[in-house]
């Protein structure tokens, strides 16, 4: 479920995510919107990348422990200053999983998911996790 | 001659000055807890402030939570974006 963050937060061409992360800086379209779309958008697309660029090479450090249990457990270290940038990839995701999916508010408020037997349902599953983790990350980031 | 150039002037400085909102909409995938850090990071609100704009986008769909001159308010808007919000800027009624 970690591993796949980085994918997740992807939009991978799917435009409802694209538009969610690239959102109009005006309501109705005017001279901001093409200056924006310019000079803003390219800084906050490396801002996105940088973010989960971080969240990658964390990833590639979780180490399986030494241990008897089944299934095996993993240990991952994050650096409190990658704190941000976790929390800023995770969001990523959620905001592609629920636009790539088109979940409702119904959906989105409904928890996680009894059975995972479709995409979708895993879709849902992965928002609650990252969400879950979110809350972890903001608590640890309060108590700093 | 002096009054009328005065008047001129003070027609032109009142329009520059109209303020902007900065104005951030509701999404039902960002956390509240996430909402509430945001503005406390990006404006340097309290909690509570954060708090009370961050509840007022949860039940009402949007909050104007700074208002000022264009170009601040533009660049807030920006570093909303870029921690994942909904946010618009726009003239001031």
């Amino acid at each position: 479920m970690l591993r796949i963050i980085p994918y997740s937060a992807d939009p991978d061409e799917n435009k409802a995510a694209e538009g969610r992360l690239f959102s109009k800086p005006e309501s109705e379209e005017g001279h901001l919107s093409a200056d924006w779309k310019i000079y803003v958008e390219p800084e906050l697309r490396h801002l996105f990348q940088t973010a989960v660029k971080i969240v990658e090479t964390d990833l590639k450090k979780l180490r399986k422990r030494k241990s008897e249990n089944d299934p095996p457990e993993y240990r991952l270290k994050i650096p409190a200053i990658h704190m941000e940038a976790w929390l800023n990839a995770t969001n990523q995701a959620r905001l592609v999983l629920a636009a790539q999916h088109e979940f409702s508010d119904e959906e989105l408020g409904g928890g996680i998911p009894v059975s995972i037997t479709t995409a979708k349902e895993l879709g849902l599953f992965q928002i609650n996790f990252y969400g879950f983790l979110q809350e972890c990350f903001l608590r640890i980031l309060e108590q700093e | 001659m002096t009054k009328t150039v005065v008047e001129k002037e003070t027609k032109a400085k009142s329009a520059a000055d109209v303020p902007w909102n900065v104005v951030v909409h509701n999404d039902p995938v960002n956390l509240m807890s996430y909402v509430t850090m945001v503005f406390q990071k990006v404006f340097g609100y309290s909690r509570v402030r954060a708090e009370r704009h961050m509840m007022e986008v949860h039940r009402k769909g949007r909050s104007i939570v700074w208002s000022g001159g264009r170009e601040r308010a533009e660049f807030y808007v920006q570093q909303l974006h870029g921690h994942l919000l909904l946010a618009t800027v726009e003239k001031s009624q």
